[in-house]
């Protein structure tokens, strides 16, 4: 009965905020119900019985994800309306939900023939952050490594990418010298 | 009706998978081409949380993980490509970026 009530309450949600995310004109909006959707799916996740994956979500997503975005968005010009692309609206919907109804087609066709088999079944009596460790640490170690690998090339790729001119500090510089590197970097860019 | 089973899960997975969809056909800014990449991914972990739930197999829950550490990285790397971009071009528009002649 909660379980329904709690399904629906927060598809519901979820389902609205995301349709905000993709109609909305302002970025800032868009930003905003991104991340209280990203919060409404991990209450799904705690429904599941996936309470270590409901906490990922929320201090990844919501966290990490989210608020980099939101310290991004200072480096852009969010204030002024989002022009959209003219197209067939009937085509974009139409093809949107062939996609979406293939690929739960395609990933439930398995189940259906019930040949799908539990491989890392759920370990009696431990906790799910307890199995989810059991799991992670034996079977997907390879896996994990790997991911933190690619989770510090990202970092660096980040760092690269967005830091430039990290040799001049601009707490340290007085206000002529900023104005001065400000004049050369617009030389340069335009 | 007020049983959850995992068909319920699926339709939710396949609405917001949709609704993703259309965000990404229909953006023409980047930095909301992201967002609905964002959707995207969701609603692929909703899925597989519910398919581990339902068939008592932790799976599931381990690829919703590596999604997550992908789109971590996503963002890090695509946060940091569009700013530089923005700097160089002062747009961050789709239309913008048709350097190649094709």
């Amino acid at each position: 009965m909660f379980e329904a009530v709690a399904f629906y309450l927060f598809a519901f949600l979820t389902i609205a905020m995301f349709y905000i995310v993709v109609t909305t004109k302002q970025a800032l909006y868009a930003l905003t119900a991104l991340a209280a959707g990203m919060i409404f799916i991990s209450a799904f996740f705690f429904i599941l019985g996936a309470d270590f994956l409901g906490a990922i979500q929320i201090i990844v997503y919501t966290g990490a994800v989210m608020a980099l975005y939101a310290f991004g968005m200072m480096f852009f010009d969010t204030t002024r309306d989002v022009k959209e692309k003219k197209g067939n609206k009937f085509i974009i919907v139409g093809l949107s939900t062939l996609a979406a109804v293939l690929i739960v087609v395609i990933v439930s066709a398995p189940m259906m023939s019930n040949n799908i088999v539990a491989l890392y079944p759920v370990v009696e009596g431990a906790g799910n952050v307890q199995s989810v460790g059991l799991v992670l640490f034996t079977k997907y170690l390879i896996p994990f490594e790997v991911a933190a690998v690619m989770l510090l090339v990202a970092m660096i790729a980040g760092i690269v990418l967005a830091g430039k001119k990290m040799d001049l500090s601009l707490t340290l510089m007085d206000a002529a010298e900023i104005k001065a590197n400000e004049e050369k970097n617009k030389k340069v860019l335009s | 009706m007020m049983e959850i089973g995992l068909n319920h899960y699926l339709v939710l997975s396949t609405i917001l998978f949709a609704i993703g969809l259309v965000g990404v056909m229909k953006r023409k800014n980047l930095l909301l081409l992201f967002f609905a990449t964002e959707i995207l991914l969701n609603s692929v972990n909703i899925a597989f949380a519910a398919i581990s739930h339902y068939y008592g197999d932790l799976t599931g829950q381990m690829f919703a993980f590596f999604v997550i550490a992908i789109a971590a990285s996503e963002v890090a790397v695509g946060l940091g490509l569009l700013i530089v971009w923005y700097k160089r071009t002062g747009n961050i528009d789709l239309e913008t970026m048709t350097s190649m002649r094709g």
